[in-house]
């Protein structure tokens, strides 16, 4: 396998790895209004307290991969979507404020501002997500530099906003079986019981009215399954796996509806990054102009001493998000240093 | 150098926006608003892993209370080092894009290294650090605190190797391809560890980690000083407060030493930038600049005072050696003058008052009288303010100094390492090395989208920098809280030692750092 393949692979790791952790962090911004009380809203909060932060660090280091490995696909892309992106980063930094600030202060006015807050930043960091990646599997249009040249109001078409509608379903869903496996037992987390039902539901004609619409309007998305049979394979572990979920609640294991959901997310990113290959950006006026793996990339050098920074440095990047991750286990408790 | 120009101002829906002049407002205004925050986590990290360590050989409460106080100050600074930290990781790419393509090679594995060396390091091990204290033993946390300052202090190496090469490029090679029909110019790495030790990063490294551990100190200090001020947890207040004073007393000599050690680097690599510094318009022997008006249309300055042939003397350790004047530099090519003396003459002042505020309160506490003084703990209340816009003005000095490029050629030497002038008598640079500043922004931008981002960030670095001084404010006013120590079965190796509560009293006979029994 060439390094160019390998990087794509292994930025495609670090954008499924940020989406199946944030995911869950965003899908319970987005529940959070439906919570009850005030108790119940700090437990939501605390739920992440101690992870959310260390989660975006995955979208930073896809930023900083993405810069090392593919610079013209990262400088088209986000100087592109540069109205997208300066709203993502209004998102992402007002959630931060809104995590750290609601329970400062008693007033109830004061908490729900805040609470808004989380909602809606998380609301519309989901959706812009998904606009992002609808608009990567339809294709941008690019001069012969690889450089964007359509308006901003081109990202919003109806494909990208179904992808953005169908992103925030699916994080809804990861975020609420995630509260089920963090909740202590009480009226809160039956609650919850209910909600993964729903997004479950509303998920799934999501997804299923996504696929139509990809397999009309994107010919391009199925070209690779003729080249890689072996890609059906990750539609079917895909499908398999959202049908898991309703049958891992309803038999009341929690962990094993959250691998599904995770494995839902990781097989949409793997189709995404499917549909794409050997494109980073597709040109939606002239498939000639694509950035691809090899003409957007940095040198062969670079890239090898990349990998050898990646394999040094990912063992350690997975034993500490594992000591975390075991530090925090278990159920959510409300102590003198939660949110 | 990319082959293009962009017409400027850039027209846009009837209005003049000028896009570099505005992406370069938006940089400076979210890096400078950024960088209020890492040096101060920088420095306050290496306080809290004495704390701590001490704590743990010791078992003496008071260094497990005095954790906890600052690393509750040190969580809310870290996140929003975090947070606005983020922006800059996209901005490269969202404003300038054709410099991340130049650059991207280079720069973005140096962002990349950061991204995973560091930034996994610190934010993860950050959660134990502020919600941990229950769930893992005093020994861990330990480990934890001491990996996220370390990896705090990663993240400054990386991006300094990154800014450096930017300053002063080494251990790549340009290399001219044609992608579409399109000949695409950019550096890439020929030799790693070249591009990582070029000339500038080492010096430029010390001179922001001390910068950092200046600045973690004086607001220490500050906040101590706060206390003793209100009568309030006095007993902590002094032990953190002479504590900190050694520190910035150290740090602030170091500073001077390393800020020389720099400014002989930028002498030798980036003439321009030190002759804006000094005001130095007339090659010949440099005298140091105290204070001055410069006035770079007429090529002089007023009111000038200076010291004769120390600036040789400084920059090339002889007092009558050439220093390399505005003059010699192509007048396109000069650096803003008024903003790079201004700013770099506010650190230098800066600079000097930390040493003379610092000796005066050691030689004070030596004396045993420092905490009588209220007017000297008033001043080192509002002190603090001094390393932030010293911090600030130093890189203001050092990105400023570096235009009217964002990636700075060599010059142009001769055999011997000289640098060389050609017929005119001017420096010359390798100009397919460097990229003009205003060559690198993004081409698919328009002026209104930045002016549209640049208010969307005023507004919310406005209220981020309200959230963090209302929770700075609110944990200073409840102040240091008395471990609980009764009760917890994890502590019961404690109950020995501290089966009385804590009170100033039980804490005035341990050792302090001056030996000499507190005030």
């Amino acid at each position: 396998m060439d390094l160019h393949v390998i990087w794509f692979i292994l930025l495609g790791v670090l954008l499924g790895g940020y989406a199946v952790l944030d995911g869950f962090d965003f899908g319970v911004g987005i529940l959070h209004p439906l919570a009850k009380t005030d108790h119940d809203r700090r437990l939501f909060l605390n739920s992440i307290g101690p992870i959310w932060d260390g989660n975006e660090v995955w979208l930073v280091v896809f930023g900083g991969a993405l810069f090392a490995a593919f610079p013209d696909a990262y400088a088209t892309v986000f100087s592109g979507f540069y109205l997208a992106f300066m709203l993502l980063l209004f998102a992402l930094i007002f959630r931060a404020v809104s995590i750290e600030f609601r329970s400062k202060m008693k007033s109830t006015g004061w908490r729900r501002a805040w609470d808004f807050g989380f909602f809606f930043s998380s609301f519309l960091a989901s959706f812009l997500f998904g606009v992002a990646v609808g608009n990567g599997m339809m294709g941008m249009p690019l001069n012969r530099q690889g450089i964007f040249i359509g308006d901003f109001i081109d990202l919003l078409n109806p494909y990208a906003l179904m992808a953005g509608a169908v992103t925030v379903a699916m994080f809804a869903m990861h975020g609420a079986i995630y509260l089920f496996l963090k909740l202590p037992q009480g009226e809160a987390r039956d609650r919850v019981r209910g909600w993964m039902w729903h997004c479950w539901g509303i998920f799934l004609v999501l997804y299923i009215i996504g696929t139509m619409y990809t397999l009309v309007a994107i010919p391009r998305a199925t070209v690779n399954f003729r080249y890689y049979p072996w890609a059906a394979a990750v539609v079917l572990l895909n499908v398999l796996a959202i049908a898991n979920i309703p049958r891992s609640v309803h038999r009341n294991r929690p962990i094993e509806a959250f691998a599904s959901s995770t494995v839902t997310i990781l097989c949409l990113v793997g189709l995404f990054g499917i549909a794409l290959f050997p494109n980073l950006v597709m040109a939606s006026n002239d498939p000639a102009n694509a950035l691809t793996i090899y003409n957007a990339a940095s040198s062969a050098g670079t890239l090898w001493r990349m990998l050898i920074i990646v394999i040094i440095g990912l063992p350690f990047v997975l034993a500490y998000t594992a000591a975390v991750y075991w530090t925090f286990r278990g159920r959510v408790e409300l102590g003198e240093h939660s949110y | 150098m990319l082959v293009w120009e962009r017409s400027a101002p850039f027209k846009d829906a009837g209005m003049d926006l000028d896009v570099v002049f505005l992406s370069r407002i938006q940089f400076a205004l979210t890096i400078m608003f950024h960088y209020l925050f890492p040096p101060l986590t920088i420095g306050m990290g290496v306080v809290l892993m004495y704390l701590e360590g001490m704590y743990l050989r010791t078992r003496e409460p008071i260094y497990e209370m005095a954790a906890k106080f600052w690393t509750t100050l040190f969580a809310v600074s870290f996140a929003m080092g975090v947070a606005t930290g983020i922006v800059m990781e996209f901005q490269f790419g969202t404003n300038w894009a054709p410099y991340s393509r130049f650059v991207g090679d280079v720069f973005g594995s140096a962002l990349a290294a950061e991204g995973i060396f560091a930034f996994f390091l610190e934010s993860g091990f950050l959660a134990i650090l502020v919600f941990g204290w229950e769930k893992v033993t005093p020994r861990f946390h330990f480990f934890a605190t001491c990996l996220v300052a370390i990896g705090s202090m990663f993240s400054a190496v990386w991006i300094i190797v990154a800014n450096s090469w930017q300053q002063t490029p080494a251990g790549h090679k340009i290399v001219t391809m044609v992608r579409n029909g399109t000949p695409v110019t950019r550096a890439e790495t020929a030799d790693f560890w070249a591009v990582v030790f070029n000339p500038s990063t080492i010096e430029r490294l010390t001179h922001t980690l001390i910068g950092a551990f200046v600045l973690g100190s004086f607001f220490i200090m500050s906040i101590s000083a706060w206390y003793l001020l209100k009568g309030r947890h006095e007993d902590f207040a002094r032990r953190s407060f002479s504590g900190a004073l050694i520190f910035a007393t150290i740090a602030s000599l170091a500073a001077l030493i390393s800020g020389h050690s720099n400014a002989q680097m930028v002498a030798k690599y980036q003439p321009a930038k030190l002759a804006a510094m000094e005001g130095h318009f007339t090659t010949g022997r440099g005298d140091l600049t105290v204070m001055g008006i410069p006035h770079p249309a007429e090529r002089k300055m007023t009111m000038h005072l200076a010291l004769p042939g120390m600036l040789s003397m400084l920059a090339h350790n002889d007092p009558n050696a050439v220093v390399i004047g505005l003059d010699k530099v192509p007048r396109e090519f000069w650096p803003p003058v008024g903003i790079t003396f201004y700013s770099f003459h506010i650190m230098v002042g800066l600079g000097m008052y930390f040493i003379a505020l610092t000796l005066l309160a050691c030689f004070l506490r030596w004396r045993g009288t420092l905490f009588d003084k209220r007017w000297l703990l008033r001043i080192f209340v509002v002190s603090v303010i001094g390393p932030f816009v010293a911090n600030e003005v130093g890189w203001v000095t050092a990105e400023v100094g570096r235009q009217p490029w964002i990636v700075h050629p060599n010059v142009v030497r001769d055999v011997s390492g000289n640098i060389a002038f050609d017929a005119a008598g001017m420096i010359q640079y390798q100009l397919s090395e460097g990229l003009l500043t205003r060559n690198a922004v993004s081409e698919s931008i328009k002026g209104s989208h930045v002016l549209a981002s640049i208010i969307m960030f005023s507004f919310i670095y406005l209220l981020l920098f309200w959230v963090w001084l209302y929770v700075l404010n609110d944990k200073i006013q409840k102040g240091p809280q008395p471990v609980k120590i009764l009760g917890d079965k994890r502590k019961g190796w404690l109950s020995a030692s501290a089966a009385r509560t804590l009170h100033e009293d039980s804490m005035s006979e341990a050792k302090d750092p001056f030996g000499n029994g507190g005030a």
